[in-house]
């Protein structure tokens, strides 16, 4: 791996909820790195902890959640004065959540395209007025030049006469130009990094090919960096560069794709992949699933937190060591202690 | 164009012939009718005993609708639903008015899309999964709990969970109560809307799997509406293709999957994502243009014309008819002999 290319590096990042009922780790200790220019998907079941991660990145953590360890190098390139790029490194997670450093880098180096875009643009301003005011807060820009630039990012997103959409309001628009005007928005400070949380899951599966397409497209023309989180493993397939699979707040599994998809090592990648029916002459063969079901936030297992439905478990060693990531080569690592995760230590 | 298959098919156990439900679109004061949403509009199909049928379509194609139509949660506005009883008696449910529907109610039941908004949160396990036993047996105490406690068991949950809330449960197991109630009175149809589409991956191939095994135990038909296109080839033995409230194409999952014959049929497999990196189809695949028709106003002659890639000027005026090109494949297009349209891709054949 290339470390000079490196945009963001997340080592050990914890983000813990503290409720009344007690502490749900919903980010338990997650380690990745993003390569410029490539999309790393991030994939996991319903509260694992990919979307806490995401918003962890941009510290936009809903109170009482907190990032309370870890660190987030996010790797800055600017033009120094003699015409040489100078990298800064900012740790993103010590900056203060309401601080001005991170306002600086929300919507401007990174950006986030939201999983429901009814919800996540407001019903009461026009497309353009919520577009604008990301380009006119990061830039020092005209109105008159904000509005061009507007119309401008919602052509390029493919929304059919954006000079008349551009006063339109949210729910004049389908979900997928939704979607679209979304991804126009994030995409209007020509972000470094931009993170996609589940984007095409409330749409149609051809309103999400549109989608993927798009984003793709945009990503090889302004040579941006994706983080994608879904829980479609058929999405993943056909986008991801890297695949990190997330179970409980830790990822278990981190590899490319074709490795993640082709020779998976940790169980729960085995299961997950066996459980998704296949489109293709295959298809009528019977569902592995995986039994019992994702464990209560305050009631972890301890030791590996997959323990419990793992089927390749080693009894009285699985339910008391946590794993520690296992490099099995270059580009592959897993969480998992049948190749020797206990090796330091495991910590309880 | 009419099917007619209940007459001559002892095997077919539901027919639906010209359904059509209009909703009216109301405006002003005084609510006057300005127009319709055409949600189903003049679709036939049928279903054959101890069979599945898929019927799939992007969202507002009219097959929740259709779903809801054939329970009887609708009133439809014209068509048949013809449905044969076990005593090999064919009645049209559309004619029915609601106290003679009671007989069909308990034959026919639906299992709901959504696990969380379908579970009345102020009743037990006991109440919502004994309700229609109380309704339609007159069950009370000792004996329905039995009862109940069986039907638990056999959707995969313990039964001391009986008194307990929906909301003590997970989005899977809230799917199971939700079967278990659909089969309490054990039907011979069951419509399931959607069913699998709220939950995880790892937790709907337990669902699908239930389903199945619920199939042969009970015999059981299904009417299985769903928009994931791996889902349905997974668990259906026929599929219905639905397009602004007309049926498209229908035929059996083989056939339809490699050999579609409908353009619709064909950008609707293409879109699908294959889990498998090596497959990525992002040079060749059909990205349909422009959006879903509005249903309250549809385009002229096929409704699919203006995102159609074999487009011609006679699809622009001229309407199709959904026809048989034989082996009971249906299909309304104009050119569906004519075009060579691409299938799901053959695994074998890319990787080697």
């Amino acid at each position: 791996m290339n470390t000079n290319n490196l945009l963001l590096e997340v080592k050990g990042l914890k983000t813990h909820f503290f409720l009344d009922e007690g502490t749900v780790r919903a980010v338990d200790g997650v380690d990745f790195t993003i390569e410029r220019g490539k999309t790393l998907c991030i994939v996991g079941e319903s509260g694992c902890g990919k979307s806490v991660t995401a918003r962890s990145i941009l510290q936009i953590v809903d109170p009482p959640g907190r990032v309370v360890d870890g660190q987030m190098l996010l790797h800055l390139r600017r033009k120094g004065s003699n015409a040489s790029e100078i990298e800064d490194i900012i740790d993103l997670a010590k900056l203060d959540p309401r601080g001005v450093p991170i306002r600086k880098i929300r919507g401007k180096e990174i950006a986030m395209i939201f999983q429901e875009p009814m919800t996540s643009l407001s019903p009461v301003h026009t497309i353009g007025f919520q577009i604008m005011q990301a380009i006119q807060l990061h830039n020092t820009v005209s109105k008159q030049e904000a509005r061009n630039q507007t119309i401008e990012m919602l052509r390029l997103v493919g929304i059919p006469k954006p000079e008349l959409r551009v006063d339109g309001y949210p729910f004049q628009l389908s979900g997928g130009m939704r979607q679209r005007a979304m991804i126009a928005m994030a995409l209007s400070c020509h972000p470094s990094l931009l993170m996609a949380d589940e984007p095409t899951t409330a749409l149609d599966v051809t309103t999400q090919a549109q989608i993927l397409d798009l984003m793709l497209r945009l990503q090889n023309e302004m040579g941006m960096t994706i983080m994608f989180i879904t829980h479609d493993l058929g999405v993943v397939a056909e986008i991801a560069d890297d695949v990190a699979v997330m179970y409980l707040g830790l990822i278990v599994e981190r590899g490319n794709v074709d490795t993640i998809f082709n020779n998976p090592q940790h169980p729960y990648t085995q299961a997950l992949l066996r459980s998704i029916p296949q489109v293709g002459p295959k298809a009528r063969q019977r569902l592995d699933s995986i039994k019992g079901m994702v464990p209560d936030p305050y009631n972890r297992p301890k030791g590996c937190p997959f323990h419990t439905r793992c089927v390749k478990r080693i009894p009285g060693v699985c339910s008391k060591v946590l794993p520690q990531t296992v490099k099995l080569s270059e580009d592959h690592e897993v969480r998992c202690l049948l190749y020797g995760g206990n090796n330091h230590e495991g910590a309880l | 164009m009419t099917i007619d298959k209940i007459g001559q098919d002892k095997n077919v156990i539901l027919e639906v012939r010209d359904l059509r439900m209009h909703f009216p679109i109301q405006k002003g004061f005084l609510r006057r009718t300005v127009g319709y949403v055409k949600a189903v509009d003049n679709i036939n199909f049928f279903v054959r005993r101890k069979e599945t049928l898929g019927l799939v379509g992007e969202s507002g194609c009219g097959k929740t609708t259709t779903g809801r139509c054939i329970i009887r949660a609708y009133n439809p506005t014209a068509g048949q639903i013809l449905y044969r009883k076990s005593d090999d008696k064919v009645v049209d449910l559309v004619k029915f008015k609601e106290q003679e529907l009671k007989e069909y109610r308990r034959e026919i039941r639906m299992i709901f899309q959504d696990p969380y908004s379908s579970l009345n949160p102020r009743m037990t396990l006991l109440q919502i999964v004994g309700d229609p036993l109380t309704v339609h047996e007159n069950l009370k105490g000792k004996e329905l709990e039995d009862r109940v406690a069986m039907l638990l068991q056999r959707v995969g949950l313990r039964p001391e969970y009986m008194r307990r809330y929906p909301h003590a449960f997970s989005g899977g197991e809230r799917q199971r109560i939700g079967i278990a109630r659909a089969l309490a009175l054990e039907p011979r149809v069951v419509v399931a809307d959607e069913s699998v589409s709220a939950l995880d991956v790892s937790v709907r191939a337990q669902i699908l799997n239930l389903l199945q095994n619920l199939q042969e135990e009970f015999n059981l038909t299904y009417l299985f509406v769903a928009h994931d296109l791996s889902v349905v080839e997974y668990i259906c033995d026929r599929v219905a293709v639905m397009y602004v409230g007309k049926l498209v194409e229908l035929a059996d999952t083989e056939t339809l999957y490699l050999y579609p014959r409908h353009p619709y049929t064909e950008a609707l497999l293409s879109a699908v994502p294959k889990p498998n990196p090596r497959l990525r189809s992002r040079t060749n695949r059909i990205v349909l243009e422009g959006e879903v028709a509005d249903p309250a106003r549809p385009p002229s002659g096929c409704y699919f014309h203006p995102r159609c890639r074999y487009v011609q000027e006679r699809c622009k005026t001229e309407e199709p008819a959904l026809r048989d090109i034989g082996n009971d494949h249906f299909v309304a297009c104009h050119f569906a002999e004519q075009l060579t349209l691409r299938g799901v891709l053959d695994k074998e054949k890319l990787v080697g």
